[in-house]
């Protein structure tokens, strides 16, 4: 049955050949730029990636809008975030990120609302910068305990040359309040990568060195840690905060789910910035590394064995009590992971997965899915850069089908052809699986469970990695007289 | 500890530990929090008449708005022909969004593909986009038409479609003679109706274009925008075909949005045959099932020579008689005894229930054609609209609301909000309290604050599964509609009931 890496290779270069056939020729000759098999030993994955995508190949890819209000500021909970433009994005965005936070919506807290300024065409004829002053009054008068506005350009924001900094700067000075203009319009850039950047280096700029609106001087301590790139999709923040906690260090901060301004503010006053989703928040990052001198640190919250080497890692930057943290934390949870595992393992060990989704995890997970004895064969990133593809090199074997800005066509037959017995990937694609009678995970809402991070989470993922492969439901797909 | 490998904690369970409640607490130290007293001051301040005056004095900013944009619309509206790729022109975020937005109400994929027009076309136009994209598509997907829409982007821009086809189609992205139709959808007027209609028109136009009409005595129909389109359609075919009545759906996307799951994905399944649509034109009249959806559409089709007739997604027995008798006197065809049959298995339906509901009172929020057929039949039942609202609902919406309203003893005292949304509507539901709410799967908020139950008719369901495959046009979809209102409203009594030794005297088994 398992082919030699080397059988494994050639089976996939051919997979990628036949699938390029289809394409007219000058888009065969770029897709086949983004199309790879991992060879153990290459200092990446030999795709290209981070260009535009192709017209008309039903890409997978978002916007900069998506990844500035849909990711890196709709979580900040105390804020408003108004979607400045036509009323679709905002609508479509609409709590479907499963950002779990704490508080109460619509008085102190808004990330599950849909603030929009509803453009018209007199919007887009005559400007809308007067309506959006407007508009910021109304939110101060109507939701008086926000703590600020972020206003997150749409497309036709850009076109039609409003002036949304000076309304922000205006109406900040006005009210005394953060207001943020953010150019993430979804024209920009070549998916939602740019709009973290923006979003990043919105936060640089209108949040960082400003007047701090806290109400009590910050009291540092030596243990002062910030979680960054973890947006709480169905508590994964949370499941991995009281982790940090218990090896004894302070997180002072979420970035950004159930995240707020204060948090954010008070980043800079970090001894270590944690970075768990690189590719949203590895810029803001390394600006508080040259600025003000905070070391960051990447760290995988999935799957005990990534967990344990985690912890470690952290506890490295810190002195013995935190290492002997890291050991004690590792040393309760442990047995329970090792529960899970046996209980799990045994019904998965084998069993092959393709992935395709964004940000971390189609290396991320990989260690998980290993802990629980199962292999990924193919994975992709939506918006990766080359620097991603170079950190995957160090998660997935040799052989891994890799696939950059995968196309529904490509996805659909790659899967076909090596046919895993589970697919991760988003709502547009599970659907197709299913349909196919491959079992499916959404990875990234994690199919509205979770939380997936921490020891906690990953005995969420085991259990939903075994419902979803041994459903009695796939072997139903095929009546018994055909 | 919090986890235990025989009952896995998820989201709903693993928070509510002692471990993260502690932990919740400690994180507000960081948050610069607002104080409880004052969250507790603004929260009871939000439900006051004080704040509903604020509330609805606003201006510019919408909160909450019950509509998404036109091109949702025209691609809801493409996937209902056979072989057809929605094909967006402009921003390719949009298209993803479309597509997930679909798929989370259907629980099914959804097609499409965007021009992924970036800064430079914004500077330069997407007419290469256009050529590439239509090229790419067409090998790639293999459709049998391409439908064309546009965002917001490529409508600031002034991309110019009808030259942007012809130019593809002498590149050779497609042939000559394949189908394009397509229609400019800006996202900055009107919502999704309005791009259903665009895409409607553009589409009827572009196969009956410059042909003669040769009238027979055929019916077209045309559904509108509808969540409930799986199930819809296929009533009306099946009383279409009760009736023996000769007719094309257009724009059928009933099975495109239910394929079965036997290991093979259908990227295109049923849909209106594109010899259908061509032939439709010589159709003695064209239905709708929703005029705010169809405006154009029917304009077009009247222009043509074709006898016109809208209705406001009629639901009910009064509305569905009108509904077929139109139809039996647009195709000569009578009414069979089945259908008859069905009308009085729903009175007695509405019979059997009706003290439970009768003069209940309702909030509804919805599409312009949706919530006038929701007032129509809460009206028939005995119950009160008290408040219809339409965030994409105009004056004309708002009159013909007020019209039904006025006409019924059970309308007085309840009003129509036209261009409203979800937070004004949570002002009312504070100062006006109704029994009942109806509305899609954003008035669970509503539920939330404000303990209005939702029953869920509308538009996106994300939260309930397979009620799109349910009807509620036709008898036996309005007996659908009662039901699912009477379900609440018997789970209400039964939670309202079910405190032991205080109230559950009245926590009756029979009811």
């Amino acid at each position: 049955m398992s082919l030699t890496a080397e059988e494994m290779k050639a089976k996939n270069r051919e997979t990628i050949d036949e699938v390029l056939k289809v394409y007219p020729e000058k888009t065969a000759k770029k897709r086949a730029k983004h199309l790879s098999v991992y060879e153990d030993g290459k200092p990446d994955c030999a795709v290209k990636s981070n260009v535009k995508s192709i017209p008309g190949v039903m890409t997978i890819r978002g916007c900069a809008y998506a990844g500035s209000k849909g990711v890196v500021w709709g979580p900040i909970k105390d804020m408003v975030h108004l979607s400045h433009g036509p009323v679709g994005c905002g609508q479509y965005s609409w709590a479907a990120r499963r950002n779990y936070y704490v508080g109460t919506t619509g008085v102190d807290t808004f990330v599950t609302m849909q603030f929009t300024s509803d453009f018209q065409e007199k919007d887009i004829v005559f400007g809308g910068d007067k309506k959006l002053a407007r508009i910021v009054d109304e939110i101060q008068e109507l939701f008086p305990l926000n703590k600020g506005v972020s206003i997150q350009s749409e497309c036709p924001i850009g076109l039609i040359g409003d002036d949304i900094e000076a309304v922000a700067k205006a109406k900040g000075k006005e009210h005394g309040k953060t207001i943020v203009p953010v150019r993430c319009e979804g024209f920009r850039g070549v998916s939602q990568s740019l709009g973290h950047h923006i979003a990043n280096d919105s936060i640089r700029d209108w949040v960082f060195d400003k007047a701090a609106t806290q109400k009590q001087a910050f009291k540092s301590t030596p243990y002062d840690v910030a979680i960054i790139g973890d947006y709480n999709i169905g508590g994964d923040a949370w499941s991995s905060r009281i982790l940090l906690e218990e090896m004894g260090l302070r997180v002072i901060a979420q970035w950004s789910g159930d995240g707020t301004l204060a948090e954010l503010e008070a980043t800079p006053k970090a001894k270590l910035n944690a970075l768990h989703c690189y590719r949203s928040m590895n810029y803001i990052s390394r600006y508080m590394e040259e600025k003000y001198g905070i070391p960051w640190v990447e760290y995988n919250f999935f799957g005990p064995t990534k967990i344990a080497a985690s912890l470690r890692e952290i506890a490295g930057r810190f002195d013995d009590k935190i290492k002997e943290g890291a050991e004690r934390v590792i040393a309760k949870y442990q047995p329970m992971a090792d529960e899970v595992v046996a209980k799990f393992r045994p019904r998965l060990a084998g069993k092959t997965v393709m992935l395709y989704v964004g940000g971390l995890r189609p290396r991320h997970v990989i260690g998980a899915y290993e802990d629980l004895g199962m292999e990924v064969v193919g994975t992709g990133y939506e918006f990766g850069h080359n620097d991603d593809y170079q950190r995957t090199t160090h998660d997935v074997r040799d052989g891994t089908l890799i696939y950059d800005d995968v196309t529904a066509y490509e996805l659909e037959k790659f899967v076909e052809k090596l046919r895993p017995d589970l697919v991760g990937s988003g709502i547009k694609e599970k659907y197709v699986f299913q349909k196919m009678g491959v079992p499916f995970r959404q990875m990234h809402s994690w199919d509205y469970s979770g939380p997936y991070h921490g020891y906690d989470g990953f005995a969420v993922f085991a259990r939903d990695m075994d419902m979803a492969i041994n459903a009695p439901v796939w072997s139903l797909a095929k009546a018994p007289w055909k | 500890m919090n986890q235990n490998v025989e009952n896995v904690l998820d989201h709903f369970n693993l928070f509510r530990g002692p471990e993260y409640k502690e932990m919740f607490e400690k994180k507000r130290e960081f948050e610069n929090a607002c104080d409880s007293d004052e969250i507790e001051k603004i929260r009871e301040w939000t439900k006051t008449t004080e704040y509903r005056e604020k509330n609805f004095a606003r201006e510019a900013l919408a909160v909450n708005p019950a509509k998404a944009c036109q091109p949702l619309g025209a691609v809801f509206a493409a996937l209902g022909f056979e072989g057809a790729l929605p094909f967006v022109h402009g921003s390719q975020g949009c298209v993803a969004y479309y597509r997930s937005h679909l798929s989370r109400h259907f629980k099914e994929p959804t097609s499409c593909v965007s021009s992924s027009m970036t800064e430079d076309a914004a500077v330069f136009g997407g007419l290469n986009n256009m050529i590439d994209g239509l090229a790419n598509a067409y090998s790639l997907y293999k459709p049998k038409m391409i439908h064309v829409s546009t965002t917001c982007m490529a409508e600031v821009i002034g991309d110019d479609l009808n030259a942007f086809i012809q130019n593809a189609k002498e590149k050779g992205s497609v042939p000559q003679d394949f189908d394009v139709p397509f229609a400019h959808t800006p996202a900055f007027v009107g919502s999704h109706v309005t791009g259903y209609d665009n895409a409607m028109k553009g589409i009827v136009s572009h196969f009956w274009g410059g042909r003669e009409r040769t009238a027979n005595g055929r019916i077209n129909f045309i559904g509108g925008f509808d969540g409930f389109s799986v199930g819809n359609l296929r009533e009306v075919k099946r009383m279409f075909d009760l009736m023996g009545v000769a007719h094309t759906i257009l724009a059928d996307n009933s099975d495109v949005f239910d394929t079965p799951a036997d290991g093979r994905f259908r990227m295109y399944d049923g849909g209106t045959k594109l010899e259908d649509v061509k032939a439709a034109l010589d159709a003695g009249a064209t239905v709708s099932m929703q005029e705010f959806c169809t405006e154009k559409t029917l304009a077009y089709c009247a222009g043509r020579g074709q006898e016109a007739a809208a209705f406001n997604h009629p639901i009910g027995v009064a509305a569905t008689d009108r509904f077929l008798m139109e139809i039996s006197r647009l195709t000569g065809r009578p009414i069979p005894p089945a259908l008859e049959t069905e009308r009085g298995r729903l009175v007695d339906a509405i019979a059997d229930s009706s003290q439970h509901i009768h003069g209940k009172k309702f909030a509804i929020f919805g599409d312009p054609d949706l919530t006038l057929g929701l007032a129509g039949f809460l009206l028939e039942l005995g119950a009160e609209p008290v408040h219809v609202l339409s965030t994409n609902g105009g004056k004309e919406w708002e009159a013909k609301v007020r019209a039904l309203l006025d006409g019924s003893p059970f309308g007085k005292g309840c009003r129509a909000y036209a261009g409203k949304d979800l937070w004004h509507m949570r002002s009312l539901l504070f100062t006006e309290p109704v029994d009942f709410l109806i509305g899609s799967t954003y008035g669970k908020f509503l539920e939330r604050d404000t303990g209005t139950p939702l029953v869920r008719i509308g538009f996106p369901i994300f939260d309930r599964h397979h009620h799109h495959r349910y009807p509620v046009w036709g008898y036996q979809g309005a007996m659908n509609a009662l039901v699912w209102i009477l379900d609440k409203i018997f789970d209400e009594m039964d939670r309202k009931s079910m405190v032991t030794g205080k109230t559950d005297y009245s926590f009756d088994i029979i009811r």
